[in-house]
């Protein structure tokens, strides 16, 4: 078949033959045309993350030194200065948020996981969770606004913790409960066939074995809780000072500080937005490919 | 609990006499009041995660009660924000927050579900597979706030001279009625696309990949090419997935917040130009809130209840096809 | 009760292919110490009945046998004498099961003090992901051993034949081990703590023929200490090993499939002159 159209192609007077060849040919070449448009739109989508990342480095890599991280932010139209307390302050807020979360996330999945199975308690904890994953972050911050700072009658970093545990809780939760699933069920048969009480067998061979996992989940939520911002600009507010051990006074913080600096008229102000943005997207990078890292460690072996 | 750990205790003398065994012996008193702790813990914390939520519901909506009862109904079809005269409506933003997301669900999901499409049907090496798949990843993992300052120094100088060339060839459709002077609703709209597109990719491709492979090799074996292949048999199968990877994107887009309210510009106004200023629910909060007076806090925490009952409802919507697609995969499978 | 309709007819028009009376049984125990005797009249899984009429007294310092074709409950039966059923969804036991002049599944007893005392060997090997060391030590800080660890320690993987293999390397991970190795050490876990009886579910079926033979060469040595009651599929081990074997058939009449006790005898009697019919079948492999 194909060696006739092949003889026959020089002789023919052309239409018989260039039909068939167009025929085939539009249809193979829409076919590679739609593929080098749709290879081509996923390297279009990917263009923003290098763009985002070269401004990073480019703008904010200028200001990087040693004193970027031992000085206080400076005033409007002052020189100088760095981002030193919104590090600390960075720190501060997401250490109190993680001593909040991390109970509560984790025994929620303990219970989830070990107790909870298929009862309508569970799946109703479950869904909680899930929706608590989609709440706009700035509702955290409403709801620590309208929680500790209006009962307390400040900005704090306890209301600014507060807020972001919130949104660690079923981030830390929900992946968990997943990593305490995947223990094989022939370890828990083990252990409570030599006679363990269920709280032995969670606390000696489930959670050891499902560590990794868990550790991944607390630093993806870690790496979320990072970089938000909307929790925090009305209940840890920001602060020009030194963190200074009181939880119950404003406290700066890398992201707040881009966000102010960001519409500042001073140049200077500016640049040291972009600083702390590097800064703080390399720890939410480095975060997220250690978490990466450590559950794709399982996998493999 | 003291009543319980005795008289489970008094059960075990019964067996005693089995326990021959030098080291084997029934569970102790402690550890097994320490079982009974541990439960009654682990039940307490996975509550409390769901009263968690409850109060979240009910604290904005306690704080936004007096509001609520002054304002009314017309609230949400008024568009004013003035604290001095005490005078509050947030049509503008609500049609705002519509806008700009409907605006980066359409961007996003087009490009979300192409990128899921490259990633999951086998158009590039694996390996390129997994680092494009790691590389969207990281679009999520960038801080809203990075990417709000990125779009002011970045995006709106670059989209200013294509929106003036737009406005003055076609000045005449609605959308391109204005030019771009600073901040506006297309690169806020710009922005809130790429920071959906993450979670688009990632559930959609989830949803083709779990297309039966042998439905796609039915219809190579009938002769299709590879887009044909996709046109009619793995996206109509995945569509239940994808749209749910739409609503859960359009949820996200709705609740955002950094990037818009350095992107939108803060006018309380609406217009149909896309480059023109609007404002956002959630921008108002995160621009108001830190300011605001007692009056002022109660109408944004009604503007918030507003801003929960969309998305809640949005979210819980996306969570239900996703649940009933996954379902019917499972029965294709 | 339907399942003695069910078997009753067989017994009254075919004494010779029905299956052992209570009596029977009885003679076949005969003066012989019973450490658990056990007598299961339903086993239901939710609505599903799969095991009935199941009468095995396990004899102490032997290796008690459980055969039978596959899904007759043979390994359901064990599972219910240490109470591991309880964690499965839906089920009901009717019967008793006596240990040592006590029924496990009275109200007032406590599972994890009867699991305490009864040790278990799964049919998959099952370290913990944790040391050698930590594997065996663990149920003795389960019971809160209060002596000297590390002599428990090696006693019991010298009891499990493995400590030669491992004494070298007691810190590495447990499933670092080969899957003979691994089954043994589990062996070393479960005597660790001198249960008086242990359970073992096919504890061969997943190791290699050299592994198997090692395993076997073990029961015989523990049962001088130890009371075994052994899972197995394998009719050649119930022979090398067992002392008494029961012999498990699968009733299919109801629809369902609903295991019962045919035949238990002593092993040289029961594989070289069966009494039941089935028992002859199975033996000479007409059923798999």
């Amino acid at each position: 078949m194909a060696n006739a159209a092949l003889t026959q192609a020089p002789a023919a007077t052309g239409p018989r033959t260039s039909l068939r060849r167009t025929i085939g040919n539009r249809r193979t070449l829409g076919n590679s045309a739609l593929t080098v448009l749709a290879v081509s739109l996923t390297l279009l989508a990917m263009f923003p993350l290098f763009s985002v990342l070269y401004m990073l480095i480019v703008r904010g890599g200028a200001l990087l030194s040693p004193s970027l991280f031992t000085e206080l932010t400076p005033g409007a139209g002052m020189e100088g200065g760095g981002i030193g307390n919104a590090v600390v302050g960075t720190l501060v807020v997401v250490a109190i948020s993680t001593c909040l979360a991390l109970p509560l996330g984790f025994l929620g999945a303990v219970y989830l996981a070990e107790y909870g199975g298929d009862r309508k308690l569970a799946t109703l904890v479950r869904f909680a969770a899930k929706v608590l994953t989609g709440l706009p972050s700035i509702l955290a911050g409403v709801f620590a606004y309208a929680t500790v700072v209006v009962t307390t009658g400040s900005f704090s970093a306890l209301a600014g913790g507060c807020a972001m545990a919130i949104l660690m809780i079923p981030t830390v939760m929900l992946t968990s409960e997943s990593a305490l699933l995947a223990v094989p069920s022939k370890m828990k048969m083990a252990a409570f066939g030599m006679g363990a009480t269920r709280a032995q067998t969670v606390l000696r061979i489930v959670i050891p074995t499902a560590i990794p996992g868990i550790l991944t989940g607390v630093m993806l939520a870690l790496a979320r809780a990072m970089g938000e911002t909307a929790p925090l600009l009305f209940t840890a507010l920001f602060s020009d000072y030194w963190f200074e051990g009181k939880l119950t006074q404003p406290i700066a913080s890398l992201s707040v500080l881009i966000y102010n600096f960001a519409g500042s008229p001073f140049e200077h102000q500016v640049s040291l937005a972009w600083a702390a943005s590097l800064v703080l997207v390399s720890i939410v990078l480095i975060l997220n490919v250690t978490a990466q890292f450590a559950t794709r460690r399982p996998e493999e072996q | 609990m003291a009543d319980s750990k005795i008289s489970t205790a008094s059960a075990t003398p019964d067996l005693s006499e089995a326990f021959k065994s030098s080291v084997a012996r029934p569970p102790s008193a402690w550890q097994k009041g320490f079982d009974r702790v541990f439960k009654n813990v682990a039940y307490a914390f996975g509550i409390g995660v769901a009263l968690l939520l409850a109060g979240v519901v009910f604290e904005v909506l306690r704080n936004a009660r007096t509001a609520i009862a002054s304002y009314g109904f017309a609230f949400l079809t008024t568009s004013v924000w003035d604290p001095n005269r005490a005078q509050f409506g947030i049509l503008a933003e609500i049609v705002g927050t519509l806008y700009t997301s409907v605006l980066a669900l359409a961007l996003g999901g087009f490009f979300g579900v192409t990128v899921a499409l490259v990633l999951s049907q086998g158009f590039v090496p694996r390996r390129v597979e997994l680092v494009m798949k790691n590389v969207v990843e990281l679009l999520a993992a960038i801080p809203s706030v990075v990417y709000g300052l990125w779009g002011i120094f970045v995006l709106i100088p670059a989209v200013r001279a294509p929106s003036g060339w737009l406005n003055e060839h076609f000045g005449s459709i609605p959308f391109f009625s204005t030019r771009l002077s600073g901040p506006g609703i297309f690169p806020a709209a710009l922005v809130l696309a790429i920071m959906i597109l993450p979670t688009i990719t990632a559930i959609s491709r989830e949803a083709m990949a779990a297309v039966p492979k042998r439905l796609a090799a039915a219809a190579y074996g009938l002769g299709a090419t590879r887009w044909e292949v996709i046109f009619r048999v793995t996206l109509p199968t995945a569509i239940g997935g994808i749209f749910g990877a739409l609503v859960l994107g359009f949820g996200r887009a709705l609740g955002e917040t950094m990037a818009l309210a350095m992107l939108v510009g803060n006018a309380n106004v609406f217009g149909w130009s896309l480059f023109s200023p609007g404002n956002t629910l959630a921008a108002l909060l995160a621009n108001h809130f830190p300011e605001a007076g007692k009056v002022e806090v109660a109408a944004l925490m009604y503007a918030a209840f507003v801003l929960m009952l969309i998305t809640l409802a949005v979210n819980a919507l996306g969570s239900f096809i996703m649940l009933r697609t996954t379902r019917e995969l499972k029965g294709l499978g | 009760m339907n399942s003695q309709e069910l078997s009753a007819p067989m017994t009254s028009e075919m004494p010779d292919s029905g299956r052992d009376s209570a009596a029977q049984i009885a003679a076949a125990v005969g003066d012989a110490p019973v450490v658990m005797d056990c007598r299961i009249k339903t086993l239901h899984y939710g609505d599903f009945l799969a095991v009935r009429d199941t009468d095995i007294p396990i004899v102490s310092n032997e290796i008690t046998a459980f055969i039978g074709p596959s899904g007759c409950g043979k390994s359901t039966v064990l599972r219910s004498l240490n109470r591991m059923n309880d964690f499965v969804n839906g089920f009901r036991f009717e019967g008793s099961v006596h240990y040592r002049g006590q029924d496990i599944y009275a109200p007032e007893i406590d599972p994890v003090a009867v699991r305490r005392s009864i040790g278990m060997v799964f049919q998959q090997p099952n370290p913990f992901a944790m040391s050698i060391y930590k594997n065996v030590a663990f149920g003795l800080k389960l019971n809160n051993f209060k002596g000297n660890f590390d002599e428990r320690v090696e006693a019991a993987l010298r009891g499990a034949a493995l400590w030669d293999e491992v004494k070298d390397k007691l810190s590495s991970s447990g499933l670092s081990l080969s899957g003979g190795q691994q089954q043994r050490l589990c062996i070393a876990r479960a005597i660790a703590v001198e249960p008086e009886l242990l359970l073992m579910d096919e504890p061969c079926s997943a190791l290699d023929p050299i592994a198997t033979r090692r395993v076997e060469d073990l029961m015989l040595e523990l049962k001088e200490k130890y009371t075994i009651a052994i899972v197995t599929h394998n009719l050649q081990q119930a022979q090398r090993v067992a002392d008494r074997t029961a012999f498990l058939f699968v009733d299919t009449s109801a629809g369902g499939r609903t295991g019962y006790l045919i035949e238990y005898r002593p092993s040289a009697e029961l594989f070289e002159d069966p009494r039941e019919e089935r028992t002859k079948a199975y033996i000479r492999g007409e059923f798999s």
